[in-house]
């Protein structure tokens, strides 16, 4: 069997190209999963994107900045998912249910 | 050998993040994004970020999705039903998506120096010591504000999830 066509490294683009297909599919469950806990997981994927693309440029530009924002995402990140699951509990507590569709009190 | 590892490991994200959309039962969309973000820590390192690896390994995947599953499991959630889309979403939202990724790759691929290749090990200038240089000097005061966003955090969800006390 011949060796695949493969190139010895990865140009840049690819990597930016992996980010832009895992932040798509953060877009698809954030807009057609309708718990909210799963919808909460696909915001988390997006900003994992996020932070493949930091990182990507970073190593473009040789600097370390890029390393230091996505730092700062993963902070944000945390303190987000503490606040949202504490939402996410409350809301649970008051209306016994998960569905995005019956949390509809400020709609019209 | 940068290639394969690359594929390997982006095979992996891609193949759990699809398992992440299409899972009815959240516990196995939260686990595919362990998976993910499993992968896209390896990707750290290979482009040279060791630090930032191990933060998303012990942050992202670690404390991040044990929290997502204790909540999973406390609220005993179960399969959603299946999604009732409205026609413009049915008929319209995957073309939209895949116009959207498209425009995005075009932009990538037309952007990028075509040159410009990831070598594995040939940028040593994100260690934890240049990270923590950079940190606590260059960009010392949002570290200190993230400090305080935490501070507001903590107190937020204790507030949100105690028990109501008359």
């Amino acid at each position: 069997m011949p060796p695949l066509p493969l190139p010895p490294s990865v140009p840049i683009s690819w990597y930016l190209t992996l980010s832009a297909i895992l932040f798509s599919l953060g877009v698809l469950g954030f807009i057609l999963r309708r718990n909210i806990i799963t919808v909460f997981m696909s915001i988390e994927l997006m900003l994992n994107a996020v932070n493949l693309t930091f990182i990507t440029f970073s190593y473009m530009l040789k600097r370390v900045d890029g390393h230091i924002f996505s730092f700062f995402v993963m902070v944000v990140a945390a303190a987000e998912a503490a606040v949202g699951l504490a939402i996410i509990l409350t809301v649970f507590k008051n209306r016994q249910t998960l569905e995005i569709d019956e949390v509809s009190s400020l709609k019209n | 050998m940068d290639a394969i590892l690359f594929l390997i490991f982006a095979a992996i994200a891609v193949v759990c993040g699809i398992n992440m959309v299409v899972q009815k039962h959240p516990i196995s969309s939260a686990l595919s994004l362990v998976g993910v973000m499993a992968a896209l820590a390896a990707l750290y390192l290979l482009l040279g970020g060791e630090f930032i690896a191990a933060a998303q390994l012990v942050v992202y995947s670690g404390a991040i999705m044990v929290l997502f599953i204790f909540v999973i499991m406390l609220l005993n959630a179960g399969a959603e039903p299946k999604s009732v889309l409205k026609p413009m979403g049915k008929y319209l939202g995957a073309p939209l998506l895949v116009v959207f990724f498209g425009i995005m790759s075009f932009v990538v691929q037309n952007m990028t120096p075509s040159s410009d290749n990831v070598v594995f090990g040939s940028f040593k200038g994100a260690g934890p010591r240049e990270i923590g240089t950079s940190l606590f000097t260059v960009y010392l005061l949002p570290f200190e504000v993230t400090s305080v966003l935490i501070l507001i955090a903590i107190l937020g969800a204790i507030v949100l999830a105690r028990k109501e006390i008359d």
